[in-house]
């Protein structure tokens, strides 16, 4: 078996992120590394974040820093990663890439202790950048630049310290003196010695600056003091001028700030009042903002709040006061980015990532901690308390979703759809949610209208050809056309010289400045001036169909005759050629007519016979016949659209641009064939199959390029999206007919008919695979179910350290009127306070997050959910300290009259520090009550541990508690064991079952096949596998077959050899004899890995599924990061021979971006095994046209067919 | 240092020992060998983004403190050393 690994949503979560003007000029962006995926985003004129380029480097991101030379306009990016290198890339506006300037190798790749990587830093002049690891090693890089102006770096000068962990650094701003790179560093060569642990205790953590010097190059330790040894993070304060100079320490509880030959200045930071007194407060993460004359820092903690941190001092640069002041709350973050143009950007650590626009900068009166109130007393200093309230100073204006973390994931048809949907799992806590995502584009609807009838087709024209919006928006009827003009409404009209007493064929604006309508007996072209110009059709003949563009019209008579029109110098539409085709026309188009040309070359002509043609327009051969494609069915619409073939730029301008035939035949399939500029000849033709109706296919434009909108029995849209043609289906209903829209409200969007309505949409955030229907939860799901019959959820939900909704629902109201009492001054009746509550909550838990109790404390509950209304019709709070973590469906066979029942697995006071325990353990079962809307506990039953995995089995109910597998039966009381083994070496965390065989995942040991001998009742191991796998996430592929995911990011398959299954079938003992005699402590037999492959990314659930309707099964998986990602088995040797070249020649020719190797990093822990990787060889189309030239001839292709190829297996995923 | 020593097996080990941390020798002991072993799995785990998320995720806590706790535990990873008297 061989797999094509591809990702479908690449990761949602964001690392780190650094921003800066990456294009020069004015325009600031963002850049944010994704894990492996490396993002830069800008915020648009309307506040919307766009990505405007995505790209994979194969590799783990782990640091980020930008960098501007002095006096230059544009900012540099560094890199740390995994790779043991440092990159320092550039954009590239013009062709939309990074480009990389400097690679330089200093280490080891892996992410290791003492290979630097984990941080980076940079002067704030730009002159040098600090790369440390976690331990011992820093190295310094001097960055200038040569006579060209060209970027340079020097080789690397040491800092190191033998012995040291490293927790953070940074660039010291202090002007143009010799840079400085300050670090929190903790020796522990001491306290490896000491056993009585004294210099443990003592152990000290110091700041020490680190000093480059420019003239001798070399690095010395110029200054070392110790710090709070809860220091965690330092902050750059600017200096040179602009302000104190030296750095801010945060630490747990404290902000300090120091400087060489100054004294602390130390503040507390804020606690909010209902926090633990044990629990510390950590800033996790810190954005500054610099202005001429003003700075600040905002700092947020762990629990979200956001805090300002201002410095006062005088004119010698000392620091007189520090002030920490409350600022504003919002989810967790890992990194803030504080955008010049007032923008705050939220990177959040689990869940959606936010844009804010910062409404003040927190200059009104509010909590707050300064250095000058700082009082000590015997217990150390004293705290400051606040309450966080609504949002004051931000105000969230765009909201960018993240499916980070993705907890568990299925794949069902429960909608009864065309395609399956993806129901997920994702969030933390309060921001958890339940994610339905449907491959496609969500689309917004701007406005839907009822129409006097069923309209059959609908039009936008423009009166000048250089006017930015529409002017009317005509609509036909069976025996009418309504105009209807775009204002500031949309109202109908009579001025506009269009027939109404007719159906039209088409509208267009014809000229520069004049209209168009063919009906179906002439043809109506309406001058500027007022005139009407009317031709009308000879005899009894009428116009079926019509193609055309601004200059040439061709129509097609009843009977099969073609009449070719073209506009003359004197803005006349003149008659040119006529040609019989033998039969009727189906379908006619003319591509538009190119830049700087008179006409467009080639007319398409699509038969009722199944041909279609393509016609020249030339006035040398006009009509004559250039090509000719049979097709397998009679084509129902046909579309020229000018495709970039291949793009590096945003614009493609060094790649020539091929056109491409676009035909919807009416057995539903879209045929998309190359057509050659010069002969016309037809080639490369991909067909897919979009639904059950003809596909109608439409121009629309996106982001200023033609797009082809396809109307089948759903909607799709084709565009290029960074250098790819991507077809995706649209999240809406079922159009008739569709045109491109452009007014003062919607500059893109489509207007479009269905039943009798008008429809006006636009689609956004291109480039998503799927879209989204949000179901919040309340608690992290863990698990879920689905009911097969009931087409319900059943979802599993705990939260560790969380008080129970009752206690917060208490503690929220005592706060709240602690602090609304005063203002309100108690006023209000007890009902109104109700009925307020109700309407707007006064601290959300999804921005402000569950209050911490301790750590041992669980809340946990069992949701049953429609996902059709998105509603939970049961929510069963678990009491005593309760959380479920296994669930499954179960039929006992002895109690049949009981029908389906469920089985959910609790643990009672689990813990995990010191080491994981619990006083025990529940299997809780229910029934279905209503109709299954509700659960109804039947019983439950305390076993010895945590129950982690259950699965039904012959009739009865499998468990596994820690090192146990049991079975159980359904007793009156509660559930009857019936057998056991105890043999499994650490926890069971998953059951899969497939006849008598038994497939046990084990939380450290990957699987064990287990047999069950019903007439000894006896469970047996009689295979396991021979590599300790930390497994994440399981799937059961076959009778001997398993898929596996571990916790380092590796995917696998294993298989159980042949004549070792045939061998255990057919022995009457089961193999039970060798199991006997053991194996070195494991089992008798030992499965073959065959599939293996390192995804970067801990993969936590597993489904074997098709997207697309009558394809292929591929394996689906989600991940921690929140990406999604298949594996398709190839079915064909030859396919699996040419992508294995073609990776060969990638890896070669196009190394990853930030220098990991690609074959090291999908073999990060295990050599890769018979993968291909799909993302590699989807970046051949982002190569320059040479290179591609040049790998398409070694592997005897054009790389027109590699695209192709390409295509077309992306098509058979989805 | 002798010039012949240079090459010889035992320098070349001290030479590994000092550049890269964590080289084992022949006398070391369960101890060290363990405090090494924890110290490179909690530099990977923080090292790799979603391990830590992973992490964070069965916490219940931020990115950023199960960040720092790593941290702190890489200072005495497996308690206290035994002590030297007592083993000979």
């Amino acid at each position: 078996m061989y797999l094509y690994s591809l990702t479908l949503q690449s990761a949602t979560g964001i690392v780190c992120a650094t921003y800066g003007n990456f294009t020069g000029g004015k325009t600031q962006e963002i850049v944010v590394a994704r894990g492996k995926v490396l993002d830069l985003l800008r915020p648009d004129d309307n506040g919307k974040l766009q990505t405007m380029l995505s790209v994979e480097i194969f590799g783990a991101i782990r640091s980020l820093t930008q960098f501007r030379l002095t006096g230059s306009q544009k900012d540099y990016i560094v890199v740390g990663s995994d790779s043991g290198r440092i990159v320092i890339l550039e954009y590239n506006k013009e062709k939309n890439l990074f480009e990389k300037v400097h690679q330089e190798t200093f280490g080891k790749s892996g992410c290791r202790r003492i290979v630097p990587g984990q941080y980076l830093a940079v002067d704030p002049k730009g002159r040098a950048v600090m790369i440390s690891a976690c331990e011992k090693q820093k190295l310094v890089y001097v960055l200038n630049r040569d006579n060209a102006a060209r970027l340079t770096i020097s080789s690397p000068l040491e800092a190191h310290k033998s012995h040291t962990i490293v927790y953070s650094i940074t660039g010291v701003d202090c002007g143009f003196d010799n840079p400085i790179f300050a670090a929190i560093e903790l020796d522990y060569s001491e306290a490896d010695q000491d056993p009585t642990g004294q210099a443990a205790n003592e152990a000290q953590k110091h700041l020490t600056f680190y000093e480059l010097d420019l003239g001798l190059n070399h690095v010395v330790r110029k200054w070392t003091e110790p710090i709070d040894n809860g220091a965690n993070m330092l902050v750059t304060v600017p200096g040179g001028g602009d302000g104190p100079s030296g750095v801010l320490v945060c630490a747990e509880n404290f902000v300090i700030y120091k400087n060489q030959n100054h004294p602390d200045i130390r503040a507390v930071i804020p606690r909010r009042q209902d926090l633990p007194p044990n629990r510390g407060v950590l800033i996790v993460s810190a954005a500054t903002h610099k202005q001429k004359a003003l700075f600040f820092f905002l700092l947020q903690t762990e629990y979200g709040d956001i805090f300002k941190v201002t410095l006062d001092y005088d004119k010698d640069d000392q620091v007189t006061e520090l002030k920490v002041k409350y600022f504003d709350t919002i989810p967790v973050t890992s990194a803030m980015c504080v955008l010049k143009s007032g923008f705050l950007f939220a990177a959040s650590e689990f869940g959606n990532h936010s844009l804010y626009q910062f409404q003040s900068i927190g200059d009104d009166p509010e909590v707050e901690s300064s250095s000058s109130t700082l009082v000590e007393t015997e217990e150390g200093y004293q705290p400051v308390f606040f309450q966080p309230r609504k949002l004051k100073n931000l105000v969230q204006i765009d909201d960018i979703e993240s499916l980070m973390p993705i907890m568990d994931m299925k794949v069902a048809n429960i909608f009864e759809e065309e395609t399956p949907q993806i129901f997920s799992l994702c969030g933390r806590g309060p921001r958890s949610s339940l994610r339905i995502l449907r491959p496609g584009l969500a689309v917004t609807e701007m406005a839907v209208s009822p129409l006097p009838g069923v309209p059959s087709a609908v039009w936008t024209v423009k009166k000048h050809a250089n006017d930015e919006f529409d002017a009317y928006i005509v609509v036909s009827f069976v025996n009418a056309t309504l105009v209807l003009s775009i204002g500031e409404t949309v109202e109908e009209v009579s001025d506009s010289g269009f027939l109404d007493t007719t159906p039209s064929l088409a509208i267009s604006l014809l000229g520069d400045d004049s209209l168009m309508q063919v009906h179906p007996s002439g043809i109506r072209h309406i001058r500027s001036d007022g005139r009407i110009n009317e031709w009308k059709t000879p005899g009894k003949k009428t116009i079926v169909k019509v193609g055309y563009n601004r200059m040439q019209v061709v129509i097609a008579l009843s009977g099969g005759e073609l009449i070719y029109f073209e506009m003359d110098m004197s803005g006349q539409l003149m008659e040119i050629e006529k040609r019989d085709m033998t039969g009727d026309v189906a379908c006619l188009d003319i591509a538009p007519v190119p830049e700087g040309r008179q006409r467009s070359r080639f007319l398409a002509v699509g038969s009722y016979d199944s041909t279609i043609r393509i016609l020249s327009l030339d006035p040398d051969d006009c009509m004559q016949i250039l090509s000719v494609q049979a097709v397998s069915s009679p084509p129902e619409s046909l579309l020229l659209l000018e495709v970039q073939a291949s793009t590096g730029g945003e614009d493609g301008a060094d790649h020539p641009a091929s056109v491409f035939l676009n035909a919807g035949l009416q057995n539903g399939v879209l045929l998309r064939t190359e057509v050659d500029m010069v002969t016309g000849q037809l080639s490369d033709t991909r067909t897919r199959f979009l639904g059950l109706r003809a596909p109608k296919l439409f121009s629309a434009l996106v982001r200023g390029r033609r797009a082809m909108l396809c109307l089948s029995s759903r909607p799709w849209l084709g565009y290029i999206h960074q250098g790819h043609f991507l077809l995706t289906p649209l999240s809406y209903e079922t159009l008739e007919y569709a045109a491109s829209f452009s007014s003062d409200q919607c500059a893109e969007g489509v207007v479009a008919v269905a039943g009798d309505a008008l429809r006006v949409f636009t689609i956004e955030r291109l480039g998503e695979t799927f879209n989204q229907t949000v179901v919040p939860l309340r608690y992290t799901p863990r698990k879920f179910i689905l009911h097969p019959k009931q087409k319900t959820l059943i979802i599993l939900e705990s939260d560790e350290g969380a008080f129970s909704t009752e206690e917060r629902e208490a503690n929220k109201k005592e706060a709240v009127e602690a602090t609304g009492g005063h203002e309100n001054g108690k006023a209000d009746g007890e009902d109104e306070e109700m009925a307020d509550e109700e309407s707007e909550d006064p601290l959300p838990d999804e921005q402000y997050g569950y209050p911490k109790a301790e750590a041992n404390k669980w809340v946990s509950c069992i949701r049953v959910l429609d996902p059709k209304t998105s509603t939970t019709t049961c929510l069963l709070e678990l009491q005593e300290n309760e959380a479920a973590f296994s669930i499954c469906t179960v039929n006992f066979h002895d109690n049949k009259e009981l029908g389906t029942l469920i089985a959910v697995g609790t643990a009672k006071d689990l813990q995990f520090m010191p080491r994981k325990e619990a006083s025990g353990g529940f299997i809780h079962i229910y029934r279905f009550a209503e109709e299954g809307r509700v659960l109804e506990l039947v019983h439950k039953t305390p076993v010895d541990g945590v129950p982690t995995a259950l699965c039904q089995f012959q009739g009865r109910l499998l468990v596994g508690v820690g090192q146990v597998l049991r079975i159980y039966d359904l007793g009156k009381r509660k559930l009857l064991r019936k057998c056991e083994n105890k043999n499994f070496p650490n926890t069971i965390i998953a059951i899969h079952t497939y006849g008598d065989r038994i497939y046990v995942g084990d939380i450290q040991e990957s699987f064990h096949y287990v047999k069950y001998r019903r007439d000894e009742n006896q469970l047996y191991t009689f295979a396991d596998d021979s590599c300790p796998r930390w497994l994440t996430a399981s799937l059961h592929i076959d009778f001997d077959t398993m898929a596996g995911a571990d916790k380092f990011g590796n995917v696998y398959v294993m298989r159980l050899p042949q004549d070792v299954s045939e061998e255990i079938e057919d022995d009457p003992t089961g193999g039970k004899i060798k199991w006997e005699q053991g194996r070195l402590n494991g089992a008798p037999n030992k499965v073959d890995e065959i599939i293996q492959f390192h995804v970067g990314e801990v993969v936590t659930s597993l489904q074997k599924a098709s997207l697309i309707p009558g394809g292929g099964e591929s394996m689906l998986y989600g991940t921690v990061m929140g990406s999604m990602g298949a594996l398709l088995p190839f079915s064909s040797r030859e396919d699996v021979d040419f992508f294995s070249h073609l990776e060969m020649h990638l890896r070669q020719e196009n190394p990853p971006l930030c220098g990991r190797d690609h074959m090291a990093f999908r073999s990060a822990y295990f050599p890769v095994k018979d993968v291909i990787d799909g993302d590699l060889c989807e970046q051949y189309s982002m190569l320059t046209s040479e290179l591609q030239k040049k790998i398409a001839d070694d592997l005897d292709r054009t790389p027109g067919e590699i695209v192709k190829k390409l295509e077309d297996i992306r098509n058979r995923i989805i | 240092m002798q010039a012949s020593d240079r090459f010889n097996i035992n320098s070349q080990l001290e030479h590994l020992q000092a550049k890269y941390v964590g080289t084992g020798h022949a006398d070391v002991n369960r101890f060290e060998w363990a405090v090494n072993i924890q110290r490179d799995s909690y530099a990977s785990y923080i090292g790799h983004a979603p391990l830590l998320a992973f992490f964070a995720v069965a916490e219940n806590e931020s990115i950023g403190r199960v960040r720092y706790n790593f941290m702190q535990r890489m200072l005495l990873p497996c308690g206290k050393p035994p002590d030297r008297d007592q083993e000979d």
